[in-house]
This record gives C-alpha cells, sequence and structure tokens, in this order.
C-alpha cells in the first residue's frame, strides 16, 4: 500500500499535479501512521518479551557466566576459576557413566518406541471400528501424569509382591530383582517409557500417514502392487520427514529423562540409572554447586545441539534422497 | 489387526486398570497370592484415608490456579505476540522474532537451575508468582498461532480497517474467531503440559501447602511407602480427571496434539 502510494506521488504527472499537496500531505500522514503501526507493534511485543528477557535470556546469560566460577550456593564467594567446571566436568569419571546411561536409555527406548508406533499407526490408519477407542487407549499413557504412571509401575515393579513377578513366574520365569539390580533397572525404566511414550509417536505416524494423497496408492493398486510393496515404496519413503521429525524430538526428550528416574530409582542401584539431568539435579539441589551446575545445563546444551544438527544433516540428505 | 491393536489398547491401559484396581482393593485383598483381577468389594475408604493423609485439596487448588493462570496467560500473550509479528510493520521485526525462536532450541532444563536462582533472589520461592510468572510465555504457543494467522488472507485486514476497526478490534473479533482450532489445541496442549510439570514446581516449593499434585503425589508415594492401596488411590486422583476429560474430549485432544506436533 505504501509502495503505491509513494509512486504515485512520485509520478506527478500534469493531472496528478494539482493532486500533489494532497499526496505531500498523505505522505506526511502515512510517516504518522507508521509510526503509530511500530509503536502497536512494541506494545503487543512488551508483556512475551518482558518474560523472555526476565526469565530466558537473563538467566541462560548468567548461567553461562557463572559456570567459569567456582560458586557453592551457600556461600556468597565466587571464585574464577575459568574453564576448571568444564574441564573437571569432562575429565570425571561420573559425568561419562551418567552420559553412557543415558544413551543406553535413549537407545533402548527410542527404536522400540518408533517401531510399534509406526505397526500401530499403520493398522489404525485401516478402515477398522472403534478407530476413535483404540486411538484413545493407546493415547492415554501419554496425557497421564508421570509421577502417578511412576507410582503404578513401581508397584508393578515390586520384587516380592508385584503384578509383572507374578505374571513371570505364571509363564515358568524367574522372578526378578527389577529396579533393585543394576543389571535389570535400566531394562525396567526403559520399558515403563516405551509404554508412556508409543502413543505420542503414533498420533504423529498417524498423521503423517493420513498425509499422503490417496491417488498414489490407487495407482499402486493398478500396477498390482502388494501390501508390503505399497509400504516399501510409497507409505516409508513419504513418511521420511515424519520419521526425521519424531527421531530428533525423541532424542531431545529422552536426554532430558528426570521424574521417572526420580520417582523410581532416585539414579540407583549403584548408580546404573544416573543420567545426565537427574546428576544436574543432584549437584544443583543437593551438593548446591552451582558454578559446576550451570557447565553441565551448558554441556547439555551442545550435545542436544549437535546431535539435533546430525540428526538433520544426514537426515535431511536421506529425506530428499527418498522424495 | 483387531487383535493387534485390541492387544496394544490393553497393554496400554492395563497399568491404569491396575492403578484403580488396587485403589478400590480392601487392604488384606492388596498382597494375596495369586492376586485377584476384580475386588472382592470396592473399598472407598481407601480413597478417603489418602485423601485426609495428604492435603490433597490442598494440591488440587493449586495445581488449577497454577494451571489455568499459565494456560490463559499462554494463550493471551501467543494472541498478542503472534498479531503483531503477523500484522505489523516495525523495524526490528524479523530479528526479534528469530531471537524467540532461538529459545525453542535451548531445552528448558538448561535455564531452570539459573532461574531458580533468580526466584530464590527474588524471595519468590513458594509463591504462586515463582510458580507461574517465569513460564507465562509460551514461545511454541506463539510459534504455533503465527502460523495460523499467516493463512488469513489480509484483504480481511484491510476491509476491517477501512471501516475504521482498530488493532485490538481486528484481532479481537477477526483473527482470535478464525483462528479457534489452533487456539484451542494450544490450550489443550498448554492445559496438559502444565498440569504434570514436575521439575519447576518441585525446586520451587518447599512447603506442603504450596506444592502442586504431581509434586504432592511424588512426596506422598515416600511418605506411604508400601501402602500400596493409598499410593494407587492418590494416584488415581490425580490422573482421573485429566484421563475422564481426555476421552470425553479426545478427538479435541488428538487434534490438538497433531497440530501442535512440531514441538520441538
Amino acid at each position: 500500500m505504501v509502495n503505491t502510494q509513494l509512486a504515485r506521488a512520485n509520478s506527478s504527472t500534469l493531472s496528478e499535479r494539482m493532486s500533489l499537496s494532497l499526496a505531500e500531505m498523505s505522505l506526511a500522514q502515512l510517516r504518522r501512521k507508521k509510526m503509530k503501526e511500530a509503536c502497536t507493534g512494541y506494545l503487543y511485543l512488551l508483556p512475551s518479551i518482558t518474560i523472555l528477557i526476565c526469565f530466558w535470556f537473563f538467566p541462560a546469560f548468567y548461567a553461562f557466566v557463572i559456570s567459569f566460577y567456582r560458586w557453592d550456593f551457600m556461600n556468597p564467594v565466587k571464585t574464577f576459576v575459568g574453564l576448571g567446571n568444564y574441564v573437571s566436568l569432562v575429565t570425571s569419571a561420573e559425568f561419562w557413566r551418567v552420559m553412557l546411561n543415558t544413551v543406553y536409555y535413549m537407545f533402548g527406548s527410542i527404536p522400540t518406541a518408533m517401531f510399534l508406533a509406526l505397526i500401530l499407526a499403520l493398522a489404525l490408519n485401516e478402515r477398522i471400528k472403534f478407530l476413535a477407542f483404540f486411538r484413545a487407549s493407546i493415547f492415554a499413557p501419554v496425557i497421564s501424569c508421570i509421577i502417578a504412571m511412576s507410582a503404578v509401575w513401581l508397584w508393578m515393579y515390586d520384587p516380592v509382591n508385584g503384578l509383572l513377578n507374578y505374571l513371570l513366574q505364571l509363564v515358568g520365569g524367574r522372578p526378578m530383582q527389577w529396579l533393585s539390580d543394576t543389571q535389570t533397572a535400566m531394562p525396567a525404566l526403559i520399558i515403563m517409557d516405551i509404554w508412556k511414550h508409543t502413543g505420542y509417536d503414533m498420533i504423529i505416524y498417524l498423521a503423517g500417514i493420513q498425509s499422503i494423497p490417496e491417488s498414489y496408492y490407487e495407482a499402486s493398486k493398478i500396477d498390482g502392487a502388494g501390501r508390503w510393496h505399497r509400504f516399501r515404496y510409497i507409505t516409508w519413503p513419504l513418511l521420511a520427514p515424519t520419521t526425521l521429525f519424531i527421531l530428533i524430538i525423541s532424542v531431545i526428550r529422552r536426554f532430558q529423562v528426570f521424574s521417572m528416574v526420580h520417582t523410581m530409582t532416585q539414579g540407583g542401584p549403584a548408580g546404573a540409572t544416573d543420567v545426565i539431568v537427574y546428576y544436574l539435579y543432584e549437584k544443583a539441589f543437593q551438593d548446591f554447586q552451582m558454578g559446576y551446575a550451570f557447565s553441565i545445563s551448558y554441556i547439555l546444551f551442545i550435545v542436544i545441539l549437535a546431535a539435533t544438527l546430525i540428526q538433520w544433516k544426514v537426515g535431511a540428505k536421506r529425506v530428499h534422497y527418498a522424495r | 489387526m483387531y487383535v493387534f491393536l485390541g492387544l496394544g489398547s490393553a497393554i496400554a491401559l492395563f497399568p491404569i486398570y491396575w492403578m484403580v484396581l488396587t485403589a478400590l482393593k480392601p487392604i488384606d485383598e492388596i498382597f494375596i497370592y495369586p492376586p485377584t483381577f476384580l475386588p472382592s468389594r470396592l473399598a472407598f475408604e481407601n480413597f478417603v484415608e489418602a485423601w485426609t493423609s495428604a492435603p490433597f485439596g490442598r494440591y488440587f487448588i493449586n495445581s488449577i490456579i497454577i494451571t489455568g493462570l499459565t494456560t490463559a496467560s499462554h494463550v493471551a500473550i501467543a494472541c498478542l505476540t503472534a498479531y503483531a509479528f503477523v500484522a505489523l510493520r516495525f523495524p526490528g521485526r524479523d530479528v526479534i522474532f528469530l531471537a524467540f525462536l532461538g529459545t525453542m532450541m535451548i531445552p528448558s532444563v538448561v535455564t531452570l537451575v539459573p532461574t531458580f536462582v533468580l526466584i530464590k533472589k527474588l524471595n519468590w520461592i513458594d509463591t504462586y508468582r515463582g510458580l507461574v510468572i517465569p513460564h507465562m510465555v509460551s514461545v511454541f504457543g506463539i510459534f504455533l498461532l503465527r502460523q495460523f494467522f499467516l493463512t488469513i488472507p489480509k484483504d480481511y485486514e484491510d476491509a476491517a480497517r477501512i471501516d475504521g476497526c482498530g488493532r485490538f478490534g481486528i484481532l479481537w473479533r477477526m483473527y482470535i474467531p478464525l483462528a479457534k482450532p489452533a487456539i484451542a489445541a494450544l490450550a489443550i496442549f498448554s492445559f496438559y503440559h502444565v498440569w504434570n510439570e514436575f521439575f519447576w514446581p518441585l525446586v520451587i516449593t518447599s512447603i506442603d501447602e504450596m506444592r502442586t499434585l504431581s509434586v504432592g503425589l511424588r512426596y506422598f508415594i515416600d511418605e506411604s511407602a508400601v501402602d500400596w492401596e493409598l499410593v494407587m488411590a492418590g494416584a488415581t486422583m490425580v490422573v482421573g480427571p485429566v484421563l475422564l476429560a481426555f476421552f470425553v474430549a479426545q478427538r479435541q485432544f488428538v487434534r490438538g496434539i497433531t497440530m501442535t506436533g512440531l514441538k520441538a
């Protein structure tokens, strides 16, 4: 709108010369209008900007600065240690142990959850009865409070009276110690994670499948392609962006697993389920080593960012190739 | 197909069933072998005992206040901000938008500890202010509504301007009604996320009266140790309302999740 009016004002032909003064006036008016629009814009942004600066940018910056200091929360003295926190972090065996645990957790849960989610989504995409019921049931764990669900699994994993050991014995297995055994504690958490999150992946997969045009399938049916071929050469390649998306957010989320660990194992037994965010929690809120905790935060940030970028780079090529 | 989906649904629902079942079992049926899958009678006294042995009423009120305020402000602020990004022109708009998007790249646990330090300095520990204000903005919500607002033709706005409608009038009477599905999706998404949030209320509360349902339940699990019928009654009270709301409005929920699925 502004451009056309300006153009009109510039191209003052004879016939338009009469209205030139009018155009000049409207130019001044326009400037005032633009000013007003800008003010309105800033005004509308004010609440979000204020909150983000106070509670996002400032804390993030503050944490970055303090991560170069040794600072015990109970003691006001901060000592500059340069990269000291980072060095002692990456050279500590503890850090690598919790990182390894976190990676174990991710590799245990993500592929299985995604595989199950894909099969369930494919099944739900067929024209079946009770679709809404099946979909809602499988999704129910996702919206249920993680603490309440951790309580249920804690009860089911109970080595003496728990349901799972009863079921195991029913099929002739030996009862297990589950969360109290260093060998089985992490797998137990992984099983619960898969139970809790498969529904989410399924919903996203279902949306992806439903966005594939029906005509692709019709064409392939005419060509006589079977179910497997249709999946292999149409559904799976066209779902590549969905798969990549689920993979990326799964990694971001699993990196931050906390509530389950806090409720079910507190990192034990013998540190077998100590994951990176729980480690951060212990350092910050039990040992009050804030400088050290901030350096963990930043390492975590860098690791998640790098993981996301790598998946995105590698994945984007594959996705492109598939198309 | 049906067998497979039936099995999936059964596995997904079973722990929830087991929770409700344990909560309703008379105390002497909890530890019997083999376990029973239906109670001999419905033992509602478990709920009464759980309700009175921890201030669950208070937790409920806290959760409702915090979730209500946070969700309302997510929606209100996202509407204002998204509208400014879409319909208004001002210097630095795109840079500011990029900065907003940048915050989505940082996982929330990174800023959690420093924000805690700030809240401590402000003396906001154990206050609703401390629980709500740092989380009043959902950048993801702004992004979602912006994407939706972008699909509204610019002509509508110009027509409304010519009719003498002010900026806020346009946002209120035109953008918001047109974006209802996206706003509903955002509200549902914010609601269950804030309701289930655990880490922040855990570190920001130290007294029982300020705890939310999830944090209250967490401490209740420790206190009631092996009284599983009480723990399960508590868990049922926490999950029940959300599950009921979900099964009643599951279509809206699912649409909301699908629409908000791009959250990173």
